[in-house]
């Protein structure tokens, strides 16, 4: 929906390739763009002009490097500055304090809190072997304490029983109380979604903390919010005071620029990402990533990171030594089908990819979706051992029975044969080159696989 | 809440409103009344009024046309706070207007079915438990279907809404499928000769390809009893939200024929502001605006006001 700021700045530099260094005339004209291309991500307006009064001062008389264009030169300015305003290195959950540890979350209604609340939960006691108990203290939007309860149960952690009629703090007293004499590390506390502007509430939730003197106190808040993050942050930080801000959706496609406006306001590091539905969808937060994404430029690493993580090695290993051997069947297509689908198929793929936004457009009108994917692995499971091995084999009748027996067309198979003899195809091309030509090129037809990244 | 339900009923919805809006308004009017003590004007003038309309989600394009609006008009002419404020609300007002529509349910289909659809935590299930009250107060028979089969506990907390608007609710095990359960919602709400079914669904985000799928068959399963179901389909915005609100209405009308929106939490301080550009964009009808967690906390939706409180104007007959 948005032109990316390397895209807008490209229309402001095309006339201007041949200069040596950025003037001012050309600075302004390019923190034009910067700056609605920090609006359209929904950074705060405040923040937006304090930050572009101090790139302006960095790139004025900057010298430009003789293989990028000024564009380049100022969206690299740019995004460099945004990772120092987003704070360097990312921090972790402060988990130094005597146990149990109060840990509270905070933030206005249906931002996600008790979900990230029993991911934090699920991720301190697997990963960080930590004894976590949850209570809910949302006494007032219907069956919020159940909520809660199921996800306990989901992600295997207990949660507080649930006393009817009692209130916040009296719950959140309890719950320290059963923390402290059932042996829990960290006590996770899930408070119910308030305004900041409602001053009941408010008092409520510092009542709270008073009473649990949490190690954290993290706000929960949407990656879609709007100019109002820093209005709502500045209001949780001054009546509850904030340690860290946990940013929900950031699987949704907004660029995410509220994050750097509750950072700004507060001074608090984000600390946590929460990236999908699942339980084990929470991510620690990398400001150079999420500085790319503001900026529209993608994210490589992420994808990268994904890949290393998803791929089993040995699977990856069998694979390329087939490719050397020249001996890859449709055995072997049809696993590297699953690794992409558990890379979170297409979509998840391309949104991880810089500069495929048009791409992804066409890819989302030629309804060429992660169906593909299934519908190639179920061609390629209707097919006899034989058939799977020796493609020459595939003559008309059996591509019939085939396309019945995975129940697609025709035209399906032949498509995921076509697509068969090109990567072999390619495969032979490599033997001939050597492997670095492969790498260079990947192969046709098909996204990063696993021996791109090898 | 309950306990602040009560004394809050009786003023008039622009009363509840500006009471929301309260400091955003006044930081806002002040604001606006802050730019214009110069008595003309001129270009900084306008980049701060600019400012100011960015500040409150308008989002910079649509800013930039109503500044050079006014800039075409009125620049370096006298003028007063008051009129700036005028002629913006006047522009605001002027893109609300015809989307303004209250939610008006066609009696020839019987039941009318609505689907209520939305990202996650935007008060779908909130925003139904007030319709559903709204419409029983009207002498409607109303069904909901609890179709957030996904989310933890969604099926008890519209239950419980359903307690309180006193309609009842049909419901599945939790992880049932959700298009199974809409047509057995509707099966069940023709044979009790139910006259509005609300159809809740799971909240989901508008880049997801599966969810979305998953949305549109739904729809399609329910065609099968009926096919001119949904009769409406109901879009909830956060009013937080910022310019990604405009993703959002973009791919929910590509997967199924919206008939219009609700915007939720618009007693905070966010402004809104997007819903201009919105309305501008997509022509969808806003029917009701909510602004508290009560029952009784949703309002028709009216252009005047919203332009009105956005620009800090508190009487009801400018435009």
């Amino acid at each position: 929906m948005f032109d990316s700021l390397s895209d807008r700045l490209g229309t402001v530099f095309e006339a201007l390739r041949k200069r040596g260094a950025l003037d001012e005339r050309h600075v302004n004209d390019a923190l034009r763009q910067v700056r609605v291309a920090l609006l359209e991500a929904d950074v705060a307006l405040p923040v937006v002009k304090e930050f572009i009064a101090s790139i302006r001062e960095r790139a004025v008389g900057t010298e430009v490097l003789r293989s990028v264009t000024p564009g380049q030169m100022v969206v690299k300015t740019v995004h460099d500055h945004l990772v120092e305003m987003l704070g360097g290195e990312s921090e972790g959950i402060n988990l130094t304090a005597t146990p149990p540890i109060a840990i509270m979350l905070v933030g206005l209604q249906g931002s996600g809190k008790t979900t990230t609340c029993a991911k934090l939960a699920r991720r301190l006691s697997t990963t960080q072997k930590r004894r976590v108990l949850m209570a809910s203290l949302d006494v007032y939007r219907p069956a919020a304490q159940d909520q809660l309860a199921v996800l306990g149960k989901q992600a295997e952690v207990p949660t507080l029983p649930i006393v009817a009629g009692q209130q916040p703090v009296a719950i959140a007293r309890r719950a320290m109380e059963v923390g402290r004499l059932q042996g829990y590390d960290v006590v996770l506390l899930d408070t119910a979604g308030r305004l900041h502007i409602d001053d009941e509430m408010m008092i409520e939730a510092a009542a709270v903390r008073d009473a649990t003197n949490p190690a954290e106190v993290l706000l929960v808040a949407d990656a879609m919010t709007g100019q109002d993050a820093v209005t709502l942050a500045e209001s949780f930080h001054q009546r509850v005071g904030l340690s860290g801000i946990a940013l929900t959706r950031v699987d949704g496609d907004a660029r995410g620029g509220a994050a750097l406006s509750m950072r700004a306001a507060t001074g608090c590091p984000v600390k946590l990402l929460g990236v999908g539905e699942k339980l084990d969808a929470i991510e620690d937060f990398h400001p150079d990533r999420l500085a790319s994404r503001i900026l529209g430029m993608g994210d490589v690493v992420s994808l990268v990171e994904k890949a290393s993580e998803t791929i089993d090695q040995e699977e990856a290993e069998k694979l390329a030594r087939k490719f050397e051997k020249g001996r890859f069947d449709f055995n072997d297509l049809a696993a590297q089908l699953r690794q992409m689908r558990k890379m979170g198929g297409m979509e998840g793929l391309m949104g991880m990819l810089p500069g495929v936004a048009k791409v992804k457009k066409q890819l989302a009108q030629s309804r060429l979706d992660d169906g593909v994917l299934v519908r190639s692995e179920a061609i390629i499971s209707s097919m006899t051992k034989a058939e799977r091995r020796n493609v020459r084999l595939l003559n008309g009748s059996r591509r019939r029975r085939i396309a019945a027996g995975s129940g697609t067309t025709i035209q399906d198979v032949n498509r995921v044969v076509k697509q068969y003899k090109e990567m072999s195809g390619m495969m032979k091309k490599m033997n001939k080159q050597g492997k670095k030509g492969i790498m260079r090129h990947g192969l046709p037809g098909m996204p990063p696989g696993p021996f791109n990244f090898g | 809440m309950t306990s602040k339900q009560g004394d809050e009923n009786s003023s008039g919805w622009f009363g509840r409103l500006k009471q929301g809006l309260g400091r955003t308004s006044n930081s806002f009017s002040s604001g606006v009344g802050g730019i214009f003590t110069r008595r003309k004007l001129d270009e900084e003038t306008l980049d701060e009024l600019e400012d100011f309309l960015i500040g409150a989600d308008l989002g910079a394009e649509l800013s930039e046309d109503i500044r050079r609006d006014l800039s075409h008009r009125y620049f370096d002419r006298e003028t007063s706070p008051d009129t700036i404020r005028e002629v913006v609300a006047g522009w605001i007002c002027k893109a609300l207007t015809p989307v303004a529509q209250p939610l008006v349910i066609d009696p020839a289909h019987r039941p009318n079915v609505i689907l209520v659809i939305g990202v996650n935590g935007t008060g779908k299930t909130t925003t139904i438990g007030k319709l559903a009250k709204q419409f029983r107060i009207g002498g409607k028979r109303v069904t909901l279907v609890a179709g957030d089969t996904f989310r933890a506990a969604a099926i008890n907390q519209l239950k419980i809404w359903g307690e309180r608007a006193g309609c009842p609710v049909v419901a599945a095990a939790p992880g049932a499928d959700a298009a199974g359960l809409a047509y057995e919602g509707l099966r069940q709400a023709i044979a009790d000769g139910t006259d509005i079914l609300f159809m809740d669904t799971a909240g989901r985000l508008h880049n997801r390809a599966d969810l979305m799928a998953e949305l549109e068959k739904v729809s399609r399963v329910i065609k099968k009893i009926d096919a001119s179901a949904p009769h409406n389909c109901l879009l909830v915005l956060d009013a937080t939200t910022g310019q990604n609100a405009l993703a959002q209405v973009e791919a929910f009308a590509k997967m199924l024929p919206l008939s219009g929106l609700i915007v939720t939490k618009l007693d905070g301080t966010a402004r809104g502001g997007v819903l201009v550009a919105i309305a501008k964009r997509f022509r969808l009808p806003i029917h009701a605006i909510g602004i508290g967690e009560g029952i009784d906390d949703l309002r028709p939706f009216a252009a005047i006001d919203l332009a009105n409180a956005l620009v800090g104007l508190d009487r009801r007959d400018r435009g």
